[in-house]
Order: structure tokens, then C-alpha cells, then sequence
């Protein structure tokens, strides 16, 4: 028998953004299991959100991931919204839209700058991060924040876009797409590139299925999943077409995310185009009561929110299955078989959101 | 100023943070803002570094892995604290897991307020911690930064 090495990888490690750790069980240079020990961002937020009635809720809620602030807090709108039969105006159900996928564009760019970075290609790092800065600039212009925007409430949304920055809106698409163009041929067909992500923590339909993984990684192993084609809000209006690849590995996340970024891109302006005039929020009366799933398509998969009201202001319990949680069996079942060197790019691959999976 | 501060090097903990304050951190090193010309490089060997700069508050769990990052960065060294959360826990203050500010464990040199701070701030703090990191070298103390108070209710304005 070969003898067994532990390795401890993170929970602070330059690759990773945030802590998590996992303990590399290797057998000369192969890594052949991995264990993960997670906890160290813990906090508690599910008995705090309990704690504040369901409006304060909501800017908490945002802090779940600063990533995906946005769509945390239209998941958990949704939620109440439902529970309270409120009718969300169309004008707000498009807006929402249009910062829902402003956030998937930058989210995902974040984690492409973040993947060429893991395999040291810094100045491909730098240049699509400096991409990001202008859906950032635009999200400022538009909500008020740079990342947590807090525009989204019960029966609507805060703030309106004006007629003058839906023109600047469009106008960024249009910027946004000459700078995909510019590098994605970078990230999809550059030879070291390529080296470092084609057949690299292979991922098969049925382990993906059985592993019950989620968003792209589980659309980059043939899975057809994308919560938006199930039209909540103001999907119902547009088709959704999920992305699709079957090899399962890092390259093929890669282009699933690659076309989600110009999906995103066409469904902002599908939504600019249809946006209807009138109100964008209605007052709400009452306290919400009863028990409601709801989910909501996020950058790195399904979110599930489950909320039970008790006719109060006070929620009885809240609980968030966050879409890294449900990809993190996926990603052991990547690792063995794998290079000690690969390992940071398969974490990277599945774009782990720990802060939102510990909460 | 000397050679030393003109290239501190960072390493970045993230302790309880909401990710919000680590990607402005990334965004400021990024072209847009810009850190590196002041020489700020971002390193991920703590043995390697001048700098600490943490985000979120502290846990039990955590606690001890912040204090041995801390401890293994050589003297002279200064530590930026980004984010609420990092003075006070910010909007999880109230969690059960949440101990409070990083104060708590290890001296903060700079407090950076902000949930998330904008990276102008963040460049602030840091161009303010470069000062610091060159009293400390020329043997002065410093002592620690003052912690900002939580006002719940901000006083009238007249
Ligand atoms: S200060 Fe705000 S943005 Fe920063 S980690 Fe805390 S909650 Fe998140």
C-alpha cells in the first residue's frame, strides 16, 4: 500500500477568497479523497432574521452573499410576497430583472477573473475585472450601491430607473459586449488556458445527479436545470433557454458561463425593451402568515428560500438552502483522481459561495 | 517615507464577512483603483507580509486561526480592519456565533468604516496604515485605533 498524506488546504490560502478547508488525502502526487471541515464563517444569520420583523429582514438578508445580494433579497420578496397575495407591479417585476442579471453578468465575471487568477494568468485577471467595474458603475448609477444595492422590497422595488439611465443601460450592454468579445476568446481558446481546464474534475450526468448539484455545474454535466424557465416574476415574458454542455469538466463550466454572460446581457435588454410604464412599488398592509417555498434562479444555481409567518411581524423560520451548499458534494466527488495542483482550480470551478453556504 | 512602506505587502482573512468588503478589496486592486501603485502587492504567505487586512467579525471558530495569522506576520506589521463588521459585528451583531469586533483578538491599527466601504475608503486606510507602518519602524508606539461606537439613533441635526 502506498503510503497516505494530509494535507490542509486553507481555510487561509491565496487562491481562496474565502474560508474553507479541506483536507487533501494524497497518495504520492494523486489527491485521492478530500475531506471538508467548514464553520469558520458561521454566524447565525437564520435565528437573527427571526428576529427582526420580515422588512428589516430584508437588508439582512441581502448581507447573506455580497455576491448575489440582489437575488437573495428577490428570492426572499418573492417569498413574503406570496404569502401576503401582494401582485407585484409589472414595471417592478422588470426592473428587478434587469439588476437580477446586471448581478449574474458581474458575478460571473468575478469568477472568471477569480479562475484565471487560480492558474496565474494575472493579466487576464485584471483585464476582466476591469470589465466588471462597469456593470459595478452602472449598478451604482442605477440603485446607489456598489454591491449592496438594497433597492428590492415587499411589493416591489425602491427606486425607479429613469428614462435617461435606461439609455445608459443600454448603452453599457453595448460596452459589456465589446469587452467580452475582446477577451472571452482568451478564456474559451488559449492553448495554457485550455491545458489547465479541459478534462479537469470531471463531473458525469449521473453523479451529478446523484450528488443533486445545481446551476452550472450541474448544466456543464447535461442537466438540464435552470430555474427560469419556470417563469417566476417577470420571466413569464421571456424564454429562458438553458445552457447546455455535456463534457462535465472545467472547460465546460467555463462555457456555460460564457453564454449565460451573453444571455444576461440579451435578457437586460429584452427587459429594458418591455418595460412597461406605472408604478414600480405598492404599498403593503398586514403581516405575513402561512408557509411558502420559493426559489430563484441564482449566478451559481437554485436557491431555496422556505419562510412560515405567523400572521406577526416576526417570522417563525427562516431557512436558506444556498446553491454552493448543494454543489459541494458535487465538488468532492470532482477531487479524486486529480493533480495537488489542480485541486484550486476545481474548487474555483464550481464558484463556491462559503459565506452564503454557512451563513 | 522609506523603501519599506512604499511596498507593504497585504494578506487578506477573511473571518465572518458577507463577501461584500472582500470583492471591494479585490476591486481595489484591480486597474480601476488601483492599490499596486502605491506598491500594495497582495500575498498569500502571512510570513511574507506587512500588512493584515481582515474583513468580518469573529467566532469561536475562526478566533484562533486570525490570531495565528497575526502572529506569524513579522514586526513591524499593521493591521487594516474593513468593513462594520470588523469594529462591531456590524449587522450580525446580534448572532449567536458572532463574538464582536476583531479588537477582540488581535490590536487593529486602522478601522475602516463602511458596510462595504467604497474602495476610496479602503485606499484611504491603507495610505493611512503606510503612515503608521513607518512610525512603527522607527520604534514609535503607536497603541491601537479608536473604536467606533454604534449610535443607534443619530444625534438631531438642528
Ligand atoms: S461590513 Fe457589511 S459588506 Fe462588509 S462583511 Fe460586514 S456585512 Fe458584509
Amino acid at each position: 500500500m502506498t503510503r497516505q498524506t494530509i494535507i490542509p488546504f486553507g481555510p487561509q490560502h491565496p487562491v481562496l477568497p474565502e474560508p474553507i478547508q479541506l483536507k487533501l488525502v494524497l497518495e504520492d502526487k494523486k489527491v485521492v479523497g478530500a475531506i471538508p471541515s467548514i464553520g469558520y464563517i458561521h454566524r447565525g444569520l437564520e435565528k437573527l432574521a427571526q428576529q427582526k420583523d420580515y422588512i428589516q429582514s430584508i437588508f439582512l438578508i441581502e448581507r447573506i452573499c455580497g455576491i448575489c445580494s440582489f437575488l437573495h433579497s428577490m428570492a426572499y420578496c418573492q417569498g413574503i410576497e406570496e404569502m401576503m397575495n401582494v401582485e407585484v407591479p409589472p414595471r417592478a417585476n422588470n426592473l428587478r430583472i434587469i439588476w437580477a442579471e446586471m448581478h449574474r453578468i458581474h458575478s460571473h465575471l468575478l469568477w472568471m477573473g477569480l479562475l484565471a487568477d487560480s492558474f496565474g494568468f494575472e493579466s487576464l485577471f485584471m483585464e476582466i475585472w476591469r470589465c466588471r467595474e462597469t456593470v459595478l458603475d452602472i449598478m451604482e448609477e442605477t440603485a446607489g450601491g456598489r454591491v449592496m444595492l438594497g433597492v428590492c422590497t415587499v411589493g416591489g422595488v425602491r427606486r425607479d430607473i429613469p428614462p435617461e439611465l435606461i439609455k445608459k443601460v443600454l448603452a453599457t450592454c453595448d460596452e459589456l459586449q465589446a469587452h467580452f468579445d475582446h477577451f472571452i476568446p482568451s478564456i474559451l481558446n488559449d492553448y495554457s488556458v485550455k491545458q489547465r481546464t479541459v478534462g479537469v474534475g470531471v463531473l458525469t450526468k449521473e453523479v451529478a445527479l446523484e450528488r443533486g448539484v445545481v446551476g452550472p455545474v450541474a448544466r456543464a454535466s447535461g442537466v438540464v436545470m435552470d430555474h427560469r424557465v419556470a417563469k417566476y416574476g417577470a420571466y413569464a415574458n421571456f424564454d429562458v433557454e438553458p445552457q447546455i454542455e455535456q463534457d462535465g469538466d472545467c472547460y465546460a463550466r467555463s462555457k456555460v458561463r460564457v453564454r449565460e454572460l451573453y444571455q444576461s446581457l440579451d435578457l437586460v435588454r429584452q427587459s429594458v425593451a418591455t418595460l412597461p410604464e406605472g408604478e414600480f412599488n405598492i404599498p403593503v398592509k398586514g403581516n405575513p402568515d402561512g408557509e411558502v417555498i420559493s426559489r430563484v434562479e441564482q449566478p451559481r444555481g437554485e436557491v431555496l428560500y422556505y419562510l412560515r409567518g405567523n400572521g406577526s411581524k416576526f417570522l417563525d423560520r427562516m431557512r436558506v438552502r444556498t446553491p454552493t451548499f448543494a454543489n459541494l458534494p458535487g465538488l468532492l466527488a470532482m477531487i479524486p483522481g486529480c493533480e495537488l495542483s489542480d485541486v484550486p482550480v476545481i474548487i474555483l470551478s464550481i464558484d463556491p459561495c462559503i459565506s452564503c453556504t454557512e451563513r | 517615507m522609506s523603501a519599506f512602506s512604499k511596498s507593504p505587502w497585504v494578506v487578506h482573512y477573511n473571518c465572518n464577512s458577507c463577501n461584500g468588503c472582500d470583492i471591494e478589496l479585490l476591486a481595489c486592486l484591480t486597474p480601476m483603483y488601483d492599490l499596486e501603485r502605491f506598491g500594495v502587492l497582495n500575498v498569500g504567505n502571512p510570513k511574507h507580509a506587512d500588512v493584515l487586512v481582515v474583513t468580518g467579525s469573529v467566532n469561536h471558530r475562526n478566533a484562533p486561526v486570525l490570531k495565528n495569522v497575526y502572529d506569524q506576520i513579522p514586526d513591524p506589521k499593521v493591521v487594516v480592519a474593513l468593513g462594520v463588521c470588523t469594529s462591531t459585528g456590524g449587522i450580525f451583531a446580534e448572532c449567536y456565533n458572532v463574538l464582536g469586533g476583531i479588537d477582540k483578538v488581535i490590536p487593529v491599527d486602522v478601522f475602516v468604516p463602511g458596510c462595504p466601504p467604497r474602495p476610496e475608503a479602503m485606499i484611504d486606510g491603507f495610505v493611512k496604515a503606510l503612515g503608521i507602518l513607518e512610525e512603527k519602524r522607527g520604534g514609535k508606539d503607536t497603541g491601537s485605533a479608536e473604536k467606533p461606537t454604534i449610535t443607534l439613533f443619530p444625534p438631531a441635526v438642528e
